[in-house]
């Protein structure tokens, strides 16, 4: 057999001594890669940011203050930690690998490059690529609720609490939306393993545009999942979690010195990771043109170019964006985004089978659409006649 | 073999029959998912408690994973860690009934023998059906890997649920909306009109977990009321 898959750490081919080899090279890569783009995530934001405040951001630490996070994960290092007298002390101090643990497992399923050979070995570049596949992401993510409602509770005090109660409402709610959107691209694809979902996504659409699933699926389920994404990472504008205007510092307010760093730690790696996904899902991934010199370089760096970009986007939003109240947020996820993308499910599934079948189910929904939106109206209406 | 030897062992023979990489894996799991099960049930702190419930969920997550059955352990962990176990937690933590409870007491007298009855129950149940050989996702993985290929099942799965037993699945869908619309019903007070802004509700802070320290009304509010439209708080809260 050929031995496509060695470096699969479920080890469905047998183990041998080259096959733990690459798994362990794999795993030790992905990780140092993620704590130094952590690293690299956060003078970037940072830098951004002063740019659009109009300020200079951190320039003291290295050419152009790039060894700034460095030097403040040293000082966090050093810093005394803190065990508040009211804090529930063995979930306070697990809370923070709930974090950061499940951040690091999630980027585990993400390609960033082709396959490159070794010797007589191929292996992909990625960690594992599981039959269940993008199901790991939602698993995890769904793990990453207790680090920070843990947190939150075990603290002891109030700020946190409040904190950790918004963070698992809008967490669990945002899955929501979030499953709707992989759902989508699951049905295009006819598989769950992200390097099926790569794959899918190589070639053109109509001789012009690249078949990403971003053209494919219509740009609904894009947004959906990059609007979900963000509010299932705390990141501005739905950090209500952290609101440091109303809630202190939200669920990690107690915390100090290494598992403050470590919340921040599984953060940044959330937001790396889900940059890519973003890049996986719906933007091909790896696929780009590429030269016949250095042939397995070119993918890699095309996989860099558009999380950059996302990232980004990212640190755009947060610049500029002001935060969501509670209830808008809860009304943007279950009244917006988790109908949006269920009407555009049915849309995408008739278009499946058909065109024909496409346009009726969305003449339906248009259609069902406005009835619902005209009953809205009347009982706003009433309800307004009844109050005067 | 010793299978014949014993009757207990003749039960346990499809455990025993399998490599010994499967066995250690089943072990190390059968240990997580019953010290889960024992802090379920013997923690007095509820929060304990649910954390020992997500435990137990992940062993048997990883049960699936060495059973071949991928996608049952994904969405395992995505349903019950990730959602009902969170949303245990949720509850727990906006009524404030984070404290500590005797394990003495017993509101329901035949509650412990009937618990064990039922337990018993649903153990024969398992080993009774563990010695069937009809399984609807193929035969099963506990020597290899199934003969549906490395799709995990996943397809299999899916087959049997969308044509054999399309109806039964659509009615548990019906149901789970039917408790859905139940809630929402039960959670929303009569005479309270949904287009009206939450803002406008009257909040008493008295009745929070926490003492809230900030006075500000329309926080307090907003929150009171989107923790009832998420389903909760429809029976305390400040409405």
């Amino acid at each position: 057999m050929f031995l496509a898959s060695a470096g699969d750490p479920l080890f469905v081919d047998g183990i041998n001594f080259a096959v733990a080899l690459a798994v362990i090279i794999k795993v030790v890569l992905a990780f140092a890669f993620l704590l130094v783009s952590v690293l690299m995530m956060i003078w970037f934001e940072r830098k951004i940011i002063s740019d659009m405040q109009n300020r200079v951001g951190p320039d003291r630490a290295g050419p152009w203050g790039i060894l700034q996070s460095l030097a403040d994960g040293t000082k966090l290092f050093f810093k005394e930690d803190l065990l508040p007298d009211r804090a529930d002390k063995r979930i306070f101090r697990l809370a923070p690998y709930l974090s950061a643990v499940p951040a690091f497992l999630s980027f585990a399923i993400v390609p960033i490059g082709g396959t490159i050979t070794f010797g007589h070995y191929t292996t992909e570049l990625q960690v594992a690529d599981p039959p269940i596949g993008i199901l790991f992401l939602l698993a995890m993510s769904a793990v990453a609720v207790y680090g920070v409602m843990l947190a939150g509770w075990s603290s002891g005090s109030k700020y946190p609490l409040l904190g950790s109660v918004r963070a698992s409402a809008q967490m669990v709610s945002y899955e929501a939306a979030l499953g709707l959107a992989v759902a989508a691209v699951v049905l295009y694809t006819g598989d769950l393993s992200t390097r099926a979902i790569v794959t899918g996504q190589e070639g053109l659409l109509r001789h012009i545009l690249p078949s990403w699933n971003v053209f494919r699926l219509g740009f609904v389920p894009f947004f959906v999942f990059l609007i979900a994404s963000t509010a299932e990472l705390n990141r501005p504008p739905f950090d209500l979690v952290e609101a440091e205007q109303e809630l202190v510092g939200g669920f990690h307010t107690e915390y100090s010195s290494i598992r403050f760093a470590l919340f921040f730690l599984a953060e940044f790696m959330n937001t790396i990771t889900m940059s890519a996904i973003v890049v996986t899902l719906f933007l091909g991934g790896p696929d780009g043109p590429g030269f016949h010199f250095l042939r397995w370089l070119w993918p890699i760096l095309w996989f860099l170019g558009k999380t950059l970009v996302l990232l980004f986007v990212q640190v755009w939003l947060r610049g500029t964006l002001p935060r969501l109240r509670y209830d808008q947020l809860m009304d943007l996820g279950w009244k917006v985004l988790i109908p949006g993308s269920l009407v555009w499910l049915l849309i995408l599934g008739g278009m499946l089978i058909s065109f024909k079948w496409g346009l009726i189910v969305l003449g339906i929904s248009v259609l069902f659409g406005a009835a619902l939106i005209r009953a809205r109206s009347l009982g706003a209406q009433r309800v307004g006649e009844v109050g005067s | 073999m010793m299978a014949a030897l014993f009757p207990l062992l003749s039960v346990l023979h499809p455990v025993l029959a399998v490599p010994t990489i499967d066995r250690l894996v089943f072990a190390v799991c059968a240990v997580i998912v019953l010290s889960g099960a024992l802090g379920v049930v013997l923690s007095s702190n509820p929060v304990y408690a649910a954390l020992s419930l997500v435990l137990t969920l992940f062993g048997v997550a990883v049960l699936f994973v060495e059973e071949d059955a991928q996608f049952l352990a994904a969405v395992q962990v995505v349903v019950y860690a990730g959602a009902i176990v969170v949303l245990f937690l949720f509850v727990i933590m906006l009524l404030g009934v984070d404290r500590q409870e005797s394990m003495r007491s017993e509101r329901l007298p035949a509650q412990r023998p009937l618990a064990l009855l039922l337990g018993l129950a649903a153990l024969g149940e398992l080993l009774a059906l563990s010695r069937l050989t009809h399984w609807s996702t193929g035969p099963r993985g506990a020597s290899g890997a199934p003969a549906t290929g490395g799709g995990g099942n996943t397809a299999a799965l899916a087959r049997s649920i969308f044509t054999t037993y399309l109806l039964p699945f659509e009615l548990t869908s019906l149901l789970l909306i039917i408790a859905v619309l139940a809630a929402v019903v039960l959670a929303r007070r009569p005479g309270q009109h949904p287009i009206e802004p939450p803002a406008l509700v009257e909040t008493d802070d008295s009745n929070l977990p926490m003492p809230g320290p900030d006075p500000d009304e329309e926080i307090d509010g907003v929150r009171n009321v989107d923790a009832e439209s998420i389903g909760f708080g429809g029976g305390r809260g400040p409405q």
